[in-house]
């Protein structure tokens, strides 16, 4: 009895030691996810960013089809690493709504037409409100919305190639 | 005549640019109000900013948090309550936005281990005490 108590603290230091190099090796995921996953869209009403006839709101979301908003913006240069995987998304018959956070339609327009444009629709989210609504905490982030305008995934991040056959499962899975 | 036209029009030009972004004006201006912005500070000062992280929003520079920071100023002067911005921005970005730890949930274990602490001291103190006395 008396030997394993002489080893207690050795290997209460081990164990202490384990949990401090598990947490330098493994920093912790420093991502915020949304509180809105499994929740309907918060109400909002963006106008268009590029055409004025073209609003976004919460009701462009719930259309019965399941389809994707991005939380994008033409300054962000990791939104332009993610274009090719939304243009294949588009060209998979998938609707892309986008939010283009602090965007200028000038700015906007210049980085579609370098990029290409997978979006059917652009509200203007000047001051970010519709973001925090969103519980997004940056750019780029996609979400997809069922057709009741629940939101059923959040994808934090550039949307790689590899990414497309996730966010298609989502969609099907949404349906 | 005519150069003088564009003269005075190019002079002009400045505020032909409309404003393209609508920010909020209380982004980095406090309201009217001095009760007003004393709850809006105490709230701002304990939400977390989502882009830095290890920051409260009032001391970062983030757009983010900026709008954040306009959000609640005109929220607060709409008459909402502090509690109920800071129970929605929780719904939103979970409970890791706020620096003011709530009760129950997640953090339940930090508010009962020191409890369980103290007993435990007490008891093997009690121990002591009791073989000291005799």
């Amino acid at each position: 009895m008396r030997r394993v108590l002489l080893w207690a603290p050795f290997v209460f230091f081990a164990s202490l030691f384990a949990v401090f190099a598990s947490g330098l090796l493994n920093p912790v995921d420093r991502s915020v996810p949304s509180g809105l996953v499994g929740r309907s869209v918060p109400a909002f009403e963006l106008p268009g960013m590029l055409d004025p006839a073209q609003p976004v709101s919460a009701a462009s979301l719930a259309t019965g089809k399941p389809k994707i908003l991005n939380v994008f913006a033409s300054w962000c240069v990791p939104c332009v690493q993610e274009a090719p995987a939304l243009m294949q998304l588009q060209s998979r018959d998938v609707e892309i709504i986008g939010i283009a956070i602090h965007d200028r339609p000038d700015a906007l327009r210049k980085f579609l037409s370098e990029n290409g444009n997978p979006y059917a629709a652009i509200g203007d989210d000047a001051n970010s409100r519709t973001q925090i609504a969103f519980g997004s905490a940056g750019v780029p982030e996609t979400f997809v919305v069922d057709g009741k305008g629940v939101v059923r995934y959040q994808h934090i991040g550039i949307v790689k190639p590899n990414d497309v056959a996730i966010i298609m499962a989502k969609l099907k899975e949404a349906q | 005549m005519i150069r003088n036209l564009l003269a005075l029009l190019l002079m002009f030009s400045p505020l032909l640019v409309a404003p393209v972004t609508a920010q909020s004006v209380y982004n980095d201006r406090q309201l009217p109000d001095p009760e007003q912005e004393r709850q809006a500070m105490a709230l701002m000062e304990t939400i977390r900013c989502v882009v830095c992280q290890g920051q409260a929003i009032t001391g970062s520079n983030a757009d983010l948090a900026a709008d954040m920071r306009g959000m609640i100023r005109e929220r607060i002067a709409a008459g909402e309550k502090p509690e109920d911005i800071r129970a929605w921005l929780i719904q939103n970005y979970g409970e890791w936005v706020s620096f003011k730890p709530e009760m129950g949930g997640s953090s339940t274990p930090l508010w009962i281990i020191p409890l369980f602490a103290l007993a435990l001291g007490a008891f093997l103190a009690r121990g002591r005490f009791k073989r000291k006395a005799r």
